[in-house]
């Protein structure tokens, strides 16, 4: 049943990493992309494939997860690899074969950005993995509220981000039944050329934004009956708070950083 | 167009985590010209069952005979059954997309490819069905109608199908005493005149006792009794049991009954209440 | 005793719309009293609850909540505060995607402070039996229990009045029951005072006092027993009875000398019993 789907891609598990600020995880996630795009090496880029596999292991998710994210993107990656390997022209040539002209920089750059590409897309999902969306939806809203001074609506932002969270599961369901109600009524979704498919499609389409509309409506009635009225004075039930551990996640993130660093200056 | 049911099950999400089955092991014959009514508590199968019956879900185990044919058969046209069956969903109303009632009605005789001709004869049949005025209604806008309005027009885009079996889930839900009869007056003439055969999934043990001929009981996921309403609805402990209420007239003779006054055990309409209790005033004060 | 809804003299007319949905309307309601009001759709009893909760402010006339005037701006946020609200469709009244946060919306927005949260949390749900569900999501629960969900969010807010504008007409037999009963449970033990708006008859023959709507205006107000006896009328309004009511008007016409006014089965039972029991 739809019911039943998991959202995004959180890993439901209690773990260390789990546990840490989302705040502090999507900060940490920024800086580990910085990371990756300062390494040079292949000695480098082995330090950042240990320093994932650990916090894989401590966050209790199997690596496969990890991996896993990877296949949607194996063509651009394969593209990437490709593209960089063959338009390189210049430098020390490897191989000249006919039209193939390989170079070393090629080579290098080629490994290079199919690595970086590999490790944005690792650490990213490690940290929609370990963090719920809702969490997330939080964290975003906390780090941008600062920004509120300058008339940044984060607080709707958040409110919008975890209103949507809700009301997925719903709006599938729904997809689900409006999609058999015509179905009964003979309507087929599955044959035809793309502009037919198209077509076919208004049939669900017009009822499922009629309903989000109904819902929208009912919703802000419902929220305006139980008080609510923006942003301001209102308290929140889940307060996130900066614990020893989220320090101890960042110092592990400026010991990586140092270590590729000392690394490059070294080799 | 008799439908049979043998061994059917059906399991959500098989192999998964989330794995559950919703109908186990359902053995069922409908005849042409029932009015069958399928009740049971909420998530004990009711709406998988009748999802089955015009091929929107297909069993896990078991068949389906539709006319002697195979419903999951590979060469079976499950859209040609489909139009046979018609199946109204519950609060049917959300699915309405077009600008006007008619051509919301015409959807489906529009899916089966037939003349423009022969779409405006359906669609005008159909409003007749339920009800609704067709120069009266045909150009408006489905969401400028009532609620119970609504409905009906969605009930009519199923009828101009002009199925054989008439699938209802809830029909009535969430309408007024008004919209309720309304529908139900409806369909029991669909039944009584337009000779379809009728399924309602319904909840009210009132409706069902004034209306169905047979009912089919369900239990999580099995069917647990099939019978009259007269032969069910004498059974008021094991309704209870599966946490079913009976007609009220059904309650008030077990109490009466349970009080000593001699009333026969199956009376299940106010009507045959009214008579019996009646006929034992009128024997205890001649006048 | 001091009226904990008055509704003096009220119409209201919509917006974009010619005719009033609701005309002279005058009602009050005590404290601890549970009402149920009546009427078909369209007839103007979901504004009349709307109306009560400040959604919509009367055209004419005033409609006081626990002393406060809807009409005062100021005040707005209190009178929502007194009296919570209840609505139809269980899906589109909850907010959060976990039940403990969704009941601590309303706290959260009359700015209670976070340290105070989990408490009245717990026993809004508790006063539900909903606490071994704080932590699932609502989209998992059934129809009653949402709606049981969404009473623990209203009564956190402490009100003293709670607003059910067509709560069960969405849900099963067992769902309306259980979310009726809990109703009824916290009108008897807390003493809030309960608006009940619903087109079931069965749940109206439950309440205090019925108000019966038609047309924006009030056609008729008792207790179930008087109103119920209208057969006639009630049906011409496009509304019921409750079986039971018909039925005994059935037997009195046939000559039984029934009481007027019998609402559920066991009540019938007894007065049938009365006369035709073997033992008397």
């Amino acid at each position: 049943m739809l019911k039943n789907i998991t959202m995004g891609q959180y890993y439901p598990v209690d773990s260390f990493v789990h546990r840490l600020d989302p705040r502090i995880k999507i900060v940490l996630t920024i800086a580990f992309i910085v990371a990756v795009f300062m390494v040079h090496s292949l000695v480098g880029y082995a330090i950042v494939l240990g320093f994932v596999y650990l916090t894989s292991r401590m966050a209790n998710i199997p690596f496969k997860m990890l991996t896993k994210g990877l296949k949607p993107l194996r063509f651009i990656l394969i593209l990437t690899f490709i593209l960089n390997l063959f338009f390189t022209t210049e430098g020390t040539t490897l191989l000249r074969l006919g039209f193939i002209h390989i170079t070393v920089e090629g080579l290098s750059q080629a490994v290079h950005y199919s690595l970086r590409l590999m490790f944005l897309v690792v650490g990213t999902s490690l940290l929609t993995l370990t963090t719920s969306p809702i969490m997330l939806s939080d964290g975003i809203e906390l780090l941008l509220s600062p920004l509120k001074r300058f008339h940044f609506p984060a607080h709707e932002l958040g409110m919008m981000m975890s209103i949507a969270l809700r009301f997925i599961p719903t709006l599938l369901e729904e997809t689900d039944k409006i999609q058999k109600a015509q179905m009964a009524r003979g309507a087929d979704f599955e044959s035809g050329n793309l502009l037919q498919r198209a077509k076919a499609m208004v049939p669900l389409l017009v009822p499922l934004f009629v309903s989000a509309f109904r819902r929208a409506g009912d919703l802000a009635m419902a929220m305006e009956a139980r008080c609510y009225h923006g942003g301001e004075h209102r308290t929140r039930m889940r307060v996130l708070k900066i614990t020893q551990h989220d320090y101890l996640a960042c110092a592990a993130m400026a010991g990586l950083i140092l270590l590729i660093v000392v690394e490059g200056l070294i080799l | 167009m008799p439908i049979q049911l043998s061994n059917v099950t059906h399991t959500y999400s098989e192999g998964s985590a989330f794995q559950a089955t919703a109908i186990r092991n359902v053995n069922l014959t409908i005849e042409d010209g029932e009015f069958i009514a399928v009740i049971g508590h909420t998530g004990s199968g009711k709406s998988t069952l009748v999802q089955h019956l015009n091929g929107l879900l297909k069993p896990t185990s078991g068949t389906i005979l539709i006319d002697g044919e195979d419903l999951n058969g590979e060469k079976t046209d499950r859209r040609r059954i489909r139009q046979k069956v018609g199946l109204v969903f519950q609060y049917p109303e959300y699915q309405l997309f077009e600008e006007t009632v008619a051509k919301d009605i015409a959807f489906g005789p529009k899916n089966l490819g037939l003349t423009d001709e022969e779409i405006d004869q359906r669609v005008r049949r159909a409003m007749a069905h339920v009800h609704l005025d067709y120069d009266k209604y045909a150009e408006r806008s489905p969401f400028e109608l009532s609620g119970g309005q609504m409905r009906r027009v969605a009930i009519a885009g199923v009828l101009a199908m002009e199925p054989k079996v008439l699938i209802l889930d809830e029909p009535t839900a969430g309408l007024d005493p008004k919209g309720r009869d309304r529908i139900l007056s409806m369909v029991q003439e669909l039944h009584a005149q337009g000779g379809v055969t009728v399924i309602m999934v319904s909840h009210s043990m009132d409706d069902v006792a004034r209306l169905a001929t047979r009912l089919i009981v369900m239990s999580k996921g099995e069917v647990v009794a099939t019978g009259t309403p007269r032969e069910i609805f004498q059974q008021v402990d094991m309704m209870k049991k599966i946490h079913l209420g009976v007609p009220e007239a059904a309650k008030l003779c077990a109490l009466l009954r349970a009080r000593g006054i001699d009333l026969p055990a199956d009376l299940y309409t106010p009507q045959e209440l009214q008579e019996c209790l009646l006929a034992k005033w009128k024997e205890a004060h001649p006048c | 005793m001091d009226e904990r809804i008055k509704v003096e003299q009220v119409s209201f007319t919509y917006e974009e719309a010619e005719d009033p949905a609701l005309t002279d309307i005058d009602m009050k309601v005590q404290p601890g009293e549970f009402v149920a009001v009546l009427g078909h759709n369209g007839s103007g009893k979901s504004t009349l609850a709307k109306l009560i909760n400040a959604l919509y402010i009367p055209t004419q006339g005033a409609v006081v909540v626990c002393g406060l005037d809807t009409r005062d701006e100021d005040r707005v946020w209190d009178i929502r505060q007194q009296a919570g609200m209840i609505f139809q469709n269980p899906d589109n009244q909850i907010v959060a995607t976990v039940v403990k946060e969704d009941v601590a919306f309303g706290l959260e927005n009359l700015g209670v402070p976070t340290e105070d949260m989990p408490a009245r949390i717990e026993s809004a749900l508790a006063a539900v039996r909903m606490n071994e569900f704080a932590d699932s999501a609502p989209h998992m629960l059934s129809g009653g229990q949402k709606q049981r969900v969404a009473i623990a969010g209203i009564l956190a807010m402490e009100p003293s009045v709670i607003i059910a504008d067509e709560a069960t007409a969405m849900l099963d037999p067992s769902g309306r029951k259980e979310v009726l009963d809990t109703v009824r449970r916290l009108n008897r033990q807390k003493g809030i005072t309960v608006v009940w708006i619903t087109h079931f008859m069965e749940e109206a023959a439950q309440a205090d006092r019925v108000v019966v709507v038609n047309q924006g205006r009030i056609a008729r107000m008792g207790t179930p027993r008087e109103v119920f006896q209208h057969i006639d009328e009630m049906r011409e309004l496009h509304l019921d009875v409750p079986h039971m009511t018909a039925l005994s008007a059935q037997l009195c016409k046939g000559g039984m000398p029934l009481p007027q006014g019998i609402l559920t089965v066991e009540e019938m039972a007894e007065e049938v019993c009365k006369l035709l029991c073997p033992s008397n």
